[in-house]
């Protein structure tokens, strides 16, 4: 019987859907489209091009009487050290998460896909970070990082001098990482769980009949393997990391000094702190450029069959 | 599953990172816990409490309205939910099952909406969600509104509900046709009921990410009534500047419910079966 439907499936779903169509008419197909496209369409696509028309106007005279001022903005941009602040986050953001985030749970997932007492356990445990609020999380750390907080005495019992973890320009960025790599390694964990799943046991049974050790077997196996999915692990995570706020709001709000100032919240502060709306926009139009890059990396390289028309 | 001797350094490892993630929430609950006579700076750090007290607990629940956080949360959360279920699935039915005119724009644009990060179009999403008044200062029901349209319907729904119809064999539906459905009827009474575990899943990961939302409350609520959890949590830092037992006992209340939550749909999240459900 399943291969009946196979065959059908696979030789004439076109014809299928075509009688369908005859039989449905012709709005069918757009009435059940409407209710999600009209929500796409105002908080989707208008905002989209309405970003890219605000970026070109200047509200700094009169938030009422926009002036076209062209690119003025993203010359403006261009000129100011608090951007190039932003980017150097940004990339530091990039070049010290994703590596992490790409590896460190390939390695976790491994060591937890094997048949022991508590796996259940140590996943729902590592899995936990992943569901508390970032808001929740971000509060926790604040508390580790106080200045006699209990990080310090960590330090202390190194013998190693006080950090101001939120404090110190040249430490803080790589205290919000920390969060976000804390609050990342339960959820790509379980990705690379699930593509573990579908390496053939054959191939560990071959290596093992030639005497590899447990290590050898994973980077001859599994490794190669799984390419697919630590690029795909690495597309998203760089794609989270570079719309990274409530970490930032929440902890240090971009200081000391623009140190943990984000693209976001950038963004955020130009928008519905300054109202400098066209300069907001314009930086938004930046930060777009940049996801659909990586977005069209994602969709086009590594999840072809997912969104195969 | 019997004990090797062999697997201690893994159990090592997997001990040592399951204890580094709930470290911070340990650290917190402990703080919590401990009362006006303890120093919470002190050195050695104690984890378990010398002067244990609930006082904080009920500290903070007499001056913060938790549960009335809690409840915006849930009418948030839960109406996200609902939309997204709906919506959807609506809107993957056609794209899965259907031949018509402009399928292919329909699928991209779709597709385009992956790539549109909601942080850069916030501003002109809020500018809409003013001129539409669905914001909390017109009145409670607006504001819960404007809460939750711009995540009503998202682009991994659609793609996960197509992938499930996609799955559904064809004979399914013709016959349904065959006994006199129409189209309606063979969506809602035959193709909906056999796509249960991906309408599971979907509202499982829409709740999580709309409970944990920060930045949109942030921007659109005005009145603290129509706090939810994240915005109202945040916010006892700023009302009990350096009480850190306080913000420690009122960020660990507004925790237990989800963790209530995960634990209940566990196998959901750590299965290791919904591949389907990686959100980008």
């Amino acid at each position: 019987m399943s291969f009946l439907i196979n065959n059908i499936d696979q030789t004439s779903p076109k014809w299928h859907n075509q009688c369908m169509f005859k039989y449905y008419g012709k709005f069918a197909p757009y009435m059940f489209l409407l209710p999600a496209g009209i929500v796409l369409l105002i908080f989707f696509f208008i905002p989209f091009f309405q970003t890219i028309g605000l970026s070109f106007f200047d509200y700094s005279n009169s938030i009422y009487n926009p002036d076209f001022t062209g690119i003025k903005n993203y010359i403006e941009i261009l000129h100011n050290p608090v951007f190039y602040k932003v980017m150097i986050n940004t990339i530091i953001y990039l070049v010290v998460a994703v590596p992490i985030l790409a590896i460190f749970p390939l390695f976790l997932a491994v060591l937890i896909n094997q048949k022991i007492r508590g796996i259940t356990l140590y996943k729902i445990l590592i899995y936990l970070p992943v569901i508390v609020s970032i808001v929740v999380a971000a509060i926790a750390f604040k508390w580790l990082y106080a200045q006699d907080g209990i990080l310090n005495y960590f330090m202390q019992l190194m013998h190693l001098p006080k950090i101001g973890w939120l404090t110190d320009p040249k430490y803080a960025i790589y205290s919000v990482i920390i969060v976000t790599i804390w609050k990342g390694i339960g959820y790509y964990m379980m990705i690379y769980l699930a593509s573990l799943m579908s390496v053939p046991k054959e191939l560990y049974e071959a290596c093992e009949i030639d005497g590899a050790n447990f290590w050898q077997k994973h980077l001859t196996v599994t490794v190669p393997h799984l390419m697919p999915t630590i690029a795909l692990v690495s597309t998203i995570s760089s794609i989270s990391a570079m719309k990274i706020f409530a970490e930032i709001y929440v902890m240090t709000k971009g200081g000391p000094l623009d140190s943990t100032k984000t693209i976001v919240y950038y963004i955020y502060e130009k928008a519905f702190e300054n109202l400098d709306l066209g300069y907001a926009s314009a930086m938004a139009v930046i930060l777009l450029i940049i996801v659909m890059i990586f977005s069209l990396l994602n969709i086009f390289v590594f999840e072809r069959g997912k969104y195969k028309i | 599953m019997k004990f090797n001797l062999k697997n201690i350094p893994t159990h090592i490892v997997l001990i040592a990172v399951s204890l580094l993630s709930i470290f911070p929430f340990i650290w917190l609950l402990s703080t919590s816990l401990k009362g006006a006579g303890e120093n919470i700076f002190a050195y050695p750090p104690t984890i378990i409490p010398q002067d244990f007290t609930w006082a904080n607990y009920s500290g903070v629940w007499q001056r913060v309205d938790l549960m009335k956080y809690f409840i915006n949360s849930m009418i948030v959360a839960g109406a996200t939910v609902v939309l997204n279920l709906i919506l959807s699935s609506l809107a993957a039915y056609p794209l899965a099952r259907m031949e018509f005119k402009g399928k292919k724009i329909t699928f991209f644009a779709i597709l385009a909406t992956i790539m549109i990060p909601f942080q850069a179009i916030m501003l002109p999403v809020y500018l809409i969600t003013l001129k539409l008044h669905l914001v909390d200062s017109v009145n409670d029901t607006m504001g819960f509104i404007g809460l939750v349209m711009p995540f009503a319907v998202s682009a991994f729904g659609i793609f996960l509900m197509r992938q499930a119809f996609l799955a559904i064999p064809r004979e399914m539906e013709e016959a349904a046709i065959v006994d006199g459905c129409n189209v309606f009827q063979v969506f809602w009474k035959v193709l909906l009921p056999m796509v249960k575990p991906s309408l599971a899943v979907l509202a499982i990961f829409t709740f999580i990410g709309s409970w944990g939302e920060f930045l949109w409350p942030s921007i659109v609520l005005t009145k603290e009534a129509m706090y939810t959890l994240p915005v109202g949590v945040n916010n006892l830092q700023g009302m009990f500047s350096s009480n850190w037992r306080f913000i420690a006992a009122g960020s660990i209340i507004s925790t237990i419910p989800i963790i209530i939550f995960f634990l209940a749909m566990q196998k959901y999240f750590i299965s290791g079966e919904n591949e389907g459900a990686v959100k980008g």
